[in-house]
């Protein structure tokens, strides 16, 4: 199972408390969890990436095991501990408080 | 007895305040889809219980919301708005051109026949059209095609504000958008043209008179009579009796006539009430005195009315599509302002109440009269 952490607003947007778990078939890669959290949670399409270009909203940054993914390509494979459900994956809105 | 609902849409929320016809009383639910920017809120005068929501975010996007309970549940329905076609480029800021990029919906105008079908206005400007509910949106692109290279962002961006649909001509749609002017369809959406005739702005565009290019705030009309429209534009307040071919200023007394919203008595197609602000460059009321001003010779000679409304040290604004009437007798207007309050009265303007004072910033104030 791949663990997700969705932003507060997403959260209530998808009716889901905490983290998110879902079954991603391998290779593991950002895409592909994207699809499968998509899959089981429709409305959360287009509000992470383009609906056309799947391009990463502006605003939208993936964290995980301490790094930034946010500019590695989507197809890149994710961390061994993300594929092995040992650390969540973070779907972060960037940072804008004062 | 009849009952009034008002739809709220905040920067962080939607609210819906309802009272019975006398109008006293209110009772407030909310937020709805608490921190979010609720643009808009519109229920279908065929249902009523069906509301259409504009929910969005600058991190998140864009999101439509349905209820058919009358805002007590919600369901998110389609929110892919593709524009149809090459996509092409408008005026930026600085005179070049610029790619169209979808921003959000500024407006919701649900269909005056259908229930299914609704019109959503985007930033940037664009009409989209659903018919089955707002689960799939089709852009009604030949309206960019109505000198759109041409058209170039307000302030607050290049977004369609205003949808009228005319009760006597199912082919027959207006639409407003900053800062392009208006513009008619008698096609039900596919062709359109620039109404742009008799605009004026001496201090926005290099031709004051151009054919597209005006900073329209928005426009009214009252269906008894939908050949007069009424505009508050960027400055001015404007008139046509001819379904926009040509426009006359009428802004006649007022203290000012630059402001956002405008809207038309439910009973008096004559009687109009606009909110002036001071300037493009002070966008609060005219010495600190919250004035809406009542026309009831359909422009010219103006009447502030001011029972009710705080008049002195304030300095809220009234946005463009935050104001509405209901359709008792007599009606009632209601408008929300950037300081959170909205404010109501039950008879013509003639005295106002606050009905919340302490909401986020209005975005948007929608009236239903229900039976």
């Amino acid at each position: 199972m791949i663990r997700v952490v969705i932003p507060y607003h997403l959260r209530n947007l998808a009716r889901v408390e905490g983290e998110v778990e879902i079954e991603v078939p391998p290779p593991i890669t950002l895409h592909r969890v994207l699809d499968a959290l998509e899959a089981r949670y429709p409305v959360l399409r287009g509000t992470l990436r383009d609906h056309g270009t799947l391009k990463r909203r502006p605003f939208i940054r993936f964290f995980a095991c301490k790094e930034d993914l946010s500019l590695d390509s989507p197809d890149t494979p994710l961390p061994q501990a993300i594929a092995s459900g040992g650390e969540p994956l973070l779907v972060v809105g960037a940072m804008a408080g004062g | 007895m009849s009952r009034i609902r008002l739809l709220v849409g905040t920067k962080k929320g939607a609210f819906i305040l309802s009272a019975d016809g006398t109008r006293k009383q209110w009772e407030v639910s909310g937020p709805h889809f608490a921190g979010w920017e609720m643009y808009h809120l519109k229920g279908s005068p065929l249902n009523p219980n069906r509301i259409y929501a504009s929910q969005t975010s600058g991190w998140f996007g864009q999101l439509i919301q349905r209820s058919d309970d009358g805002g007590k549940t919600w369901e998110a329905v389609g929110n892919e708005f593709a524009y149809q076609g090459l996509v092409g480029t408008h005026k930026w800021y600085d005179g070049t051109q610029h790619p169209w990029e979808f921003k959000r919906v500024w407006h919701l105008e649900p269909s005056l026949t259908d229930p299914e079908t609704v019109y959503a206005g985007a930033e940037d400007a664009a009409l989209f059209k659903s018919t089955d509910g707002g689960k799939t949106w089709a852009e009604l692109s030949g309206l960019r095609s109505a000198k759109g290279h041409l058209w170039q962002p307000g302030a607050g961006g290049m977004g369609l504000h205003t949808i009228l649909l005319d009760p006597t001509r199912p082919d027959r749609i207006y639409v407003a958008i900053s800062a392009a002017g208006v513009f008619r369809s008698d096609d039900a959406g596919q062709t359109w043209k620039p109404i742009n005739r008799g605009l004026k702005s001496p201090y926005e565009l290099p031709d004051p008179d151009a054919e597209v290019g005006h900073c329209v705030h928005r426009i009214a009309l009252h269906p008894s009579r939908p050949d007069v429209l009424f505009m508050q534009k960027h400055w001015d307040i404007m008139r046509s009796d001819n379904a926009g071919d040509s426009w006359n200023e009428v802004s006649g007394n007022l203290p000012s006539d630059f402001g956002f919203p405008i809207d038309v008595h439910a009973h008096e197609p004559n009687t109009t009430y606009v909110v002036p602000i001071k300037s493009d460059s002070e966008h609060f009321p005219p010495d600190g005195k919250l004035r809406v001003y009542r026309s009831r010779t359909g422009g010219h000679e103006w009447e502030p009315l001011t029972h009710g409304l705080p008049q002195q040290d304030c300095y809220v604004n009234i946005l463009r599509d935050a104001m509405a009437v209901d359709s008792l007798e007599p009606c009632g207007v209601y408008f929300g302002t950037t300081g959170g309050q909205v404010y109501g009265s039950a008879d013509g303007g003639d005295s106002w109440m606050p009905i919340v004072r302490d909401l986020p910033a209005v975005l948007s104030v929608e009236a239903q009269t229900l039976p």
